[in-house]
């Protein structure tokens, strides 16, 4: 608490801006402009195309494309892809920026290093280590086909792949912010006689409620949006084993081009909601951390 | 407060989704799995739904095939890896060679076990040539001329686009007398007209049409109509070549698996249908050239004409034809090194 606070008030003096701080007016338009047009080729004028596309046959064409068998077996698909690798991303994570933030251990740093894998990794090749360990010719193929389960092309690989590429999410962005805040707060809570769970709920989970929240978002726009590794172990079986993404692309092999932009906006849909939400856990996060630092004052 | 009972019902959530995953999977109907190649979506769509008539028809079980699609190599690699067809209907003869090679899957004389190679439908390669045919377009000769542009996708990724090297390779051949540096030229002052080699054919008809990149796009023949018919109003021309290559995309039962699964029977009525008269009409629909003569006849005058060779008769199979044109290092990658 003391640290932060100390930290805080040396910051508070270089945000208040001054004549000689900044930047002279032009420098300020071009800059500005340069970012914006960027943001408006390479963002805004994709996602508008997506739309314009998605409805150039009217919108009861676009709804049609979600009314396939097809399609609604891709959603259903990508919402139980996510609906277990976001909770299990979830225990994981908590669990290891836990550990990690509060302990010291050996091979705490390979932890570290080992989390981070899956975004060193290009996605096909996390499919690809499904493929090889899990396929016929991999390591453990042919003892699964002797007992009848289907890991690859069917729906635990993709399962697996999406955990696989959204691991580091939850952990990525706990780790830094308990390792901030300290222990001082549950070890005063457990020394005034608090047991683990109600230090866990009281004291732990509050104070990171807001960053877990957002490495959630984070963790789930990734797991229904994936691509490349869920491609690999899918096998693309029509209603079976395509997800969204996947779906989008068969579509559009298809030449159905209305279709494939219409599910494609559901995936631009839940970005800009994923991006919203973000916006306002951080405003909540700076707004809370602002609030902090007045108490302490 | 509520977090105990909100826990709960958070951690319950995804079982309660695997639960109706799985239900919604093994719908008491029998499923039928047919791994293809990418372009047949429209073909099976139809040939599916019939033979499921059929089959019922007959005092059958209701019975629903599944489809996977992609690209033919990258399908066969999948069969290979563990991805479990009862039927592979791939774009080539060499990728179920390799299924039957590495797996074991089905015996090595497949191709011998149903009519016509195994194909009850087959193909051949034409040009796709934008309105008017401005570059005036008429023969294998006309796509090595300078400053004409040829879309057609990589020959390594795409089985389809074997068939399109093969063809132009078979037509120097033919003309030079066999005589291989001549065959070599031509092909590569070919594939120096390529600006772009998608990785697959559906992706190098959308560079064609959509993306309006090329004059000519090589391509099979059903997937020629169809992309004049999807871009009507682009006025697309087929042009037939008077002399091209038989493509032969052949089907084949899966034994192992079919066998595992117990679907032998079903699967191989599904194979045999594709050579009954409906099936047949179904292929035609597609403009698929037919491998019934008394069908094909009835649609004899929807083809026009053309002086076909085979993969068997040109290059002695595809085996050999792999060896000296697609291996790493082969006759291939000699002719097309990118940026030059």
């Amino acid at each position: 608490m003391v640290d932060r606070t100390a930290i805080s008030r040396k910051l508070i003096p270089d945000m208040i801006q001054t004549a000689k701080t900044t930047e002279p007016a032009w420098m300020r338009t071009i800059l500005l402009g340069i970012a914006l047009l960027f943001l408006l080729c390479f963002l805004v004028l994709p996602l508008a195309a997506v739309f314009t596309e998605a409805l150039r046959r009217g919108f009861g064409a676009y709804l049609a494309s979600f009314r396939d068998a097809a399609a609604m077996s891709a959603i259903r698909l990508t919402l139980l892809a996510a609906g277990i690798a976001v909770p299990a991303n979830l225990v994981f994570g908590l669990a290891a920026s836990w550990g990690i933030a509060r302990f010291k251990f050996p091979g705490r740093n390979l932890l570290v290093t080992l989390i981070d894998l899956p975004f060193a990794v290009s996605p096909v090749i996390s499919g690809l280590i499904y493929v090889l360990l899990f396929g016929m010719q991999g390591a453990l193929g042919p003892w699964l086909a002797q007992h009848n389960i289907q890991i690859i092309f069917a729906v635990p690989g993709i399962v697996l792949a999406t955990v696989f590429v959204t691991f580091p999410f939850v952990a990525r962005e706990l780790i830094p912010l308990m390792q901030e805040q300290g222990s001082e707060e549950e070890e005063a809570a457990l020394l005034l006689g608090a047991s683990g769970w109600q230090t866990f709920w009281r004291v732990t989970l509050p104070n990171i409620k807001w960053g877990l929240l957002y490495g959630v978002i984070l963790c789930n726009a990734r797991a229904m949006g994936e691509f490349g590794a869920v491609s690999v172990v899918s096998g693309h079986i029509r209603g079976k084993t395509n997800t969204v993404p996947l779906h989008v692309e068969i579509l559009y092999n298809e030449y159905n081009f209305v279709g494939a932009f219409a599910v494609a906006s559901l995936l631009a849909l839940l970005a800009l909601l994923t991006l919203v939400i973000k916006s306002a856990l951080e405003w909540k996060i700076r707004a809370e951390a602002a609030l902090q630092v007045e108490e302490a004052a | 407060m509520d977090r105990r009972r909100f826990l709960y019902a958070a951690s319950a959530l995804p079982f309660s989704l695997i639960g109706c995953g799985s239900s919604g999977n093994s719908g008491g109907q029998a499923a039928l799995r047919n791994v293809s190649y990418d372009p047949t979506r429209e073909l099976y769509q139809e040939i599916n739904q019939a033979f499921g008539r059929r089959w019922q028809a007959a005092g059958n079980p209701a019975v629903m095939v599944e489809q996977s699609h992609g690209g033919s190599a990258k399908q066969a690699r999948a069969v290979i890896d563990g991805l479990e067809a009862d039927v592979v209907t791939l774009a080539l003869a060499y990728d179920i060679d390799a299924i039957a090679e590495r797996s074991k899957f089905l015996p090595a004389n497949w191709q011998q076990r149903l009519p016509n190679n195994s194909c009850p439908f087959t193909s051949t390669i034409v040009f796709l040539v934008r309105k008017g045919n401005p570059k005036n377009i008429r023969d294998w000769e006309d796509l090595a001329k300078p400053e004409t542009a040829v879309i057609t996708p990589h020959p390594k990724t795409s089985g389809g686009a074997r068939w399109n090297y093969l063809a132009a390779w078979g037509y120097a051949s033919r003309k030079y007398g066999g005589d291989e540096s001549k065959s070599r030229e031509f092909v590569s002052a070919l594939y120096k007209n390529v600006p772009v080699l998608d990785s697959g054919a559906r992706g190098s008809t959308t560079t064609f049409a959509q993306r309006k990149l090329g004059d000519i796009l090589i391509g099979w023949e059903n997937e020629a109509y169809l992309a004049r018919k999807e871009f009507a109003a682009d006025g697309f021309e087929i042009v037939v070549p008077p002399v091209s290559i038989k493509a032969e995309p052949p089907v084949a039962l899966v034994d192992h698996i079919a066998g595992k699964r117990g679907t032998r029977k079903v699967a191989e009525a599904y194979l045999r249908f594709m050579y009954t008269p409906e099936g047949q009409e179904i292929g035609a629909r597609h403009h698929y050239r037919l491998s019934v003569p008394e069908v094909a006849e009835r649609h004899h005058a929807d083809f026009q004409p053309v002086e076909l060779f085979t993969v068997d008769g040109m290059f002695g199979g595809w085996k050999a034809a792999h060896q000296q044109h697609f291996r790493d290092g082969g006759l291939f990658d000699q002719i097309y090194q990118p940026g030059t």
